[in-house]
C-alpha cells in the first residue's frame, strides 16, 4: 500500500463515517427518495379526488319551466334535470346550501317566446334593453361552490345555455373546430416550461436539505466532541481539513440530493397529472445534462461552503442549525423567486450572484433558452465563491476562539 | 544537553466576552493568559508545569503543540519554529490532553490507522506500532469496538497510543491523568517512565506534586501567566516540599499581582 495524502485522509474518513452509519445513511439518501415518493403521490390522489367525481354518482339537479327544445341537449350533456315547481325553488336552494343537492335551474316564464322575440329584434334592440340587460329572460343556476358534484353540475350546465345562446345568434365563434390543435406550443416548450418552473426550486430546496443534514453534524459537531483539536495537532494542513470537509460533504450532499431528485421524478407524473403527457425529458441534449451537472455540483459546493462556515462559527450542532434557519429562508426566497420568472435572465450581471446564478441557469437549461457562456460563469463563480469558503475555513480552523469556543 | 524546546517570551491574552466580563465584573476587554513566558526543555527531560487552574499552563502547551497562535514570542521545537514551521512542529510531537477527544463513531483500530496516515507514516511501520502500543496498553482486545462502547479508562488509552503513533521525540502530556481511575492513571505514568527511559522529551502539565517529584527531572512554576520558579526539583522547593514551596510562591505572586 502507498501512503495517502492528508486531504484523501480527510475524505475517506468522512466518507467512512458516512456509509458506515446505516441509520444516517437510511435517513440521508433512501428516506428521501422514499418520503418524497409516498407524500407527493398521496398529494396527487388527494388533488385528483378533490377534482373528480365518480361516474356513478346519480345528481340531483333540478329545473323550473325547462324549454322543450333544451331538454334533449340537456340529457346529451348528460344532466338529468328533474322538473319542479316554482313553488319549490326556495326548499330546493336550502338542499343544495346544506350539500344535499346539487343544482337548481330556472327559466323565467315564457322564455322560449321572450328569446324568439328578441331574435326577431336583433340589430334592433328597445331603448335600455341592450344597454343594461332589463328586459332580456334571465335563466338563474343555482349551485355549490364548496361541493365538487355541484360544481361539476354547474359547468355542464352553464356550457350548455353559452352553447345554446351562440347557436341561436352566431356571430361569431372562438376555436370550434373538431379538431382543435390551436395551441401551438410544441411538447419541448411545454415540457420547459413546467420543468423549469418546478425543478429548479425542488433541486435546491433538496440540496440545501441535504447540506443541513450532514454538514453541522460533521463540523459543529465535531468541535462539540472535542474531536476537531485532535485531527489540528497532526501535521496536516489546515486547508486539507477544510477541504476535505467540503469535497466530502458534497459527495454526500450530492447523493441526498440525488435522491430527493428521483422521488420527484417518480412522484411527478402523480402529482400533474393530465399534465404529466406533456413532460418529455427526452428532448434535452447530452450537452443540456451535462451544464445541468456542472450548476448542481458547484451549487452544492456553495451550499456546503456556507454552511460549513456557519457551522464552524457554532459552538453546537444545534446552534449551526439555527445559523442556518435565516440562510434557508434566503436560499429559498431565490428559489421562489425564480419559480415566477419569466424564463432565464440574460444579463452577465445576474451570474454573479451566487445560488441565484444556479437558478437562472436552471431555468435557462430547462426552458431551452441556455446560453452556454452564462452557465460556464455559473460555474465559475460558484467555484471562485466555495474556494473562498474554503480559505475561510481554512483560517477559522486556525483561530483558537473558533475550535475551543464549545 | 542541548535544549530541545526553546520557549521565547510568549504572550497570549484572549478577548473576555461581554458575557465574561459581566460573570467576573470587570471592565478589562483582555485578559492576558501568558506574559512573556520564557523557558527550555533539554533532550531527554521529563519537564513538569505547575500552576493552579487558569495560571496559563494549558494555553502555553497549546501553544506549543501549535493549536493556537502566540500574539508575540516564538518557541523552537526540534529547531523548528512554531510561528513559521507549525506543520513541521506537529510532525515532531505528540500531545495528550484530556480535552482532545477521539471520535465515538470509530474503533481504536481505524482510528490509530488515520492518524498515522495524518502523520505519514507507511501503512508497515503504522501496522507494527499499532501491535506494540495496542498490545502495551492492553487495548488490542478491544481494538475492534467503538470508542463510545469503551470505558473511559480504555479511551483515554486508546487517546495515549494513538498521540504517539508516529512514535514522536517530544510528548506534551496535558494533565493527563485527569478524571481516571488509579490503575488508568498508574498506566499513564508508568508509560512516562518508559518514553523518558527511550530517550524521550516530555513536557508535563499536572497537579499532582507527587508526580513531579516523582517523574520531574526539573519544574517550571506559573502563575498569572508567568513563570515565578524554574530549575531542578529540589531546587525550586528550595528545601520544602515542592507542594510547600508551591504554596508559598502562590500567595507571594498573587499579593503582588495587580487587580
Amino acid at each position: 500500500m502507498r501512503r495517502r495524502n492528508g486531504l484523501s485522509t480527510v475524505v475517506r474518513k468522512e466518507l467512512r463515517r458516512f456509509f458506515t452509519d446505516r441509520r444516517m445513511v437510511f435517513t440521508t439518501v433512501f428516506l428521501p427518495a422514499v418520503m418524497i415518493f409516498v407524500i407527493y403521490s398521496l398529494i396527487g390522489s388527494v388533488m385528483a379526488n378533490i377534482n373528480s367525481v365518480s361516474p356513478d354518482y346519480q345528481a340531483k339537479a333540478y329545473v323550473v319551466g325547462l324549454p322543450a327544445e333544451l331538454a334533449p341537449l340537456a340529457q346529451a350533456a348528460g344532466l338529468r334535470l328533474q322538473p319542479v315547481d316554482a313553488g319549490q325553488i326556495d326548499a330546493i336552494k336550502a338542499q343544495i346550501a346544506d350539500k344535499t343537492s346539487d343544482l337548481l335551474v330556472v327559466f323565467p316564464d315564457g322564455f322560449s317566446a321572450e328569446v324568439a322575440a328578441g331574435l326577431a329584434a336583433a340589430g334592433q334592440p328597445a331603448a335600455g334593453q341592450a344597454a343594461d340587460g332589463l328586459g332580456t329572460p334571465q335563466v338563474e343556476v343555482y349551485f355549490n361552490s364548496t361541493r365538487t358534484e355541484s360544481t361539476q353540475q354547474y359547468g355542464l350546465m352553464t356550457g350548455l345555455l353559452d352553447s345554446y345562446k351562440n347557436s341561436l345568434a352566431p356571430l361569431f365563434t372562438v376555436n370550434s373546430a373538431a379538431g382543435g390543435g390551436y395551441d401551438l406550443a410544441s411538447q419541448e416548450d411545454t415540457s420547459g416550461m413546467v420543468l423549469s418552473a418546478l425543478v429548479p426550486l425542488l433541486v435546491l430546496i433538496f440540496l440545501f436539505t441535504g447540506t443541513i443534514g450532514v454538514t453541522p453534524e460533521s463540523i459543529a459537531g465535531e468541535k462539540e466532541r472535542g474531536t476537531i483539536a485532535t485531527i489540528l495537532v497532526t501535521p496536516l494542513a489546515r486547508w486539507q481539513l477544510a477541504l476535505g470537509k467540503v469535497v466530502s460533504l458534497s459527495c454526500i450532499t450530492l447523493l441526498s440530493g440525488l435522491s430527493s431528485f428521483v422521488g420527484v421524478m417518480l412522484s411527478l407524473p402523480r402529482i400533474l397529472g393530465s399534465a404529466s403527457g406533456s413532460l418529455n425529458v427526452a428532448a434535452y441534449s447530452l450537452g443540456d445534462f451535462a451544464l445541468l451537472l456542472g450548476v448542481i455540483l458547484s451549487t452544492v459546493l456553495v451550499l456546503v461552503g456556507l454552511v460549513a462556515l456557519l457551522s464552524a462559527l457554532a459552538r453546537t450542532v444545534r446552534e449551526a442549525s439555527t445559523y442556518a434557519t435565516p440562510l434557508m429562508l434566503v436560499i429559498m426566497l431565490i428559489g421562489v423567486l425564480g419559480m415566477f420568472s419569466q424564463g432565464a435572465s440574460g444579463s452577465p450581471a445576474v451570474y454573479l450572484i451566487p445560488v441565484f446564478n444556479s437558478i437562472q441557469s436552471m431555468i435557462g437549461i430547462f426552458s431551452f433558452t441556455v446560453s452556454p457562456l452564462l452557465v460556464i460563469q455559473t460555474i465559475g463563480v460558484n467555484i471562485v465563491v466555495a474556494g473562498l469558503c474554503v480559505l475561510a475555513l481554512t483560517r477559522m480552523f486556525g483561530s483558537e476562539r473558533i475550535i475551543f469556543s464549545h | 544537553m542541548p535544549a530541545l524546546i526553546e520557549v521565547q517570551k510568549i504572550t497570549k491574552a484572549f478577548r473576555l466576552s461581554a458575557k465574561q466580563k459581566r460573570i467576573e465584573h470587570t471592565q478589562q476587554t483582555l485578559r492576558v493568559a501568558v506574559d512573556g513566558l520564557s523557558f527550555a526543555v533539554e533532550s531527554g527531560e521529563i519537564f513538569g508545569l505547575l500552576g493552579p487552574n487558569g495560571a496559563g499552563k494549558t494555553t502555553t502547551l497549546r501553544i506549543l503543540s501549535t493549536l493556537i497562535k502566540p500574539d508575540s514570542g516564538d518557541a523552537l521545537v526540534d529547531g523548528k519554529s512554531i510561528i513559521r514551521e507549525p506543520e513541521a512542529v506537529r510532525a515532531r510531537i505528540g500531545f495528550l490532553t484530556s480535552e482532545l477527544k477521539l471520535e465515538e463513531f470509530f474503533t481504536p483500530d481505524y482510528l490509530f490507522d488515520f492518524f498515522a496516515s495524518l502523520h505519514r507514516l507507511d501503512p508497515g511501520t503504522a501496522s507494527r506500532r499499532k501491535a506494540a502500543l495496542f498490545e502495551r496498553f492492553g487495548i488490542d482486545e478491544f481494538s475492534g469496538t467503538k470508542v463510545a462502547n469503551l470505558s473511559s479508562g480504555m479511551k483515554q488509552k486508546a487517546s495515549l497510543a494513538i498521540s504517539i503513533a508516529h512514535d514522536p521525540n517530544i510528548v506534551i502530556f496535558d494533565e493527563p491523568t485527569n478524571g481516571l481511575d488509579v490503575i488508568t492513571a498508574k498506566t499513564v505514568t508508568d508509560y512516562l517512565e518508559e518514553l523518558c527511559a527511550a530517550g524521550k522529551t516530555v513536557i508535563l502539565s499536572t497537579h499532582i506534586f507527587s508526580l513531579v517529584e516523582k517523574l520531574c527531572h526539573r519544574v517550571g512554576i506559573i502563575i498569572d501567566g508567568r513563570l515565578v520558579a524554574s530549575g531542578g526539583v529540589a531546587e525550586v522547593s528550595d528545601g520544602l516540599s515542592l507542594e510547600d514551596r508551591f504554596f508559598e510562591l502562590y500567595v507571594k505572586h498573587s499579593a503582588e499581582a495587580p487587580r
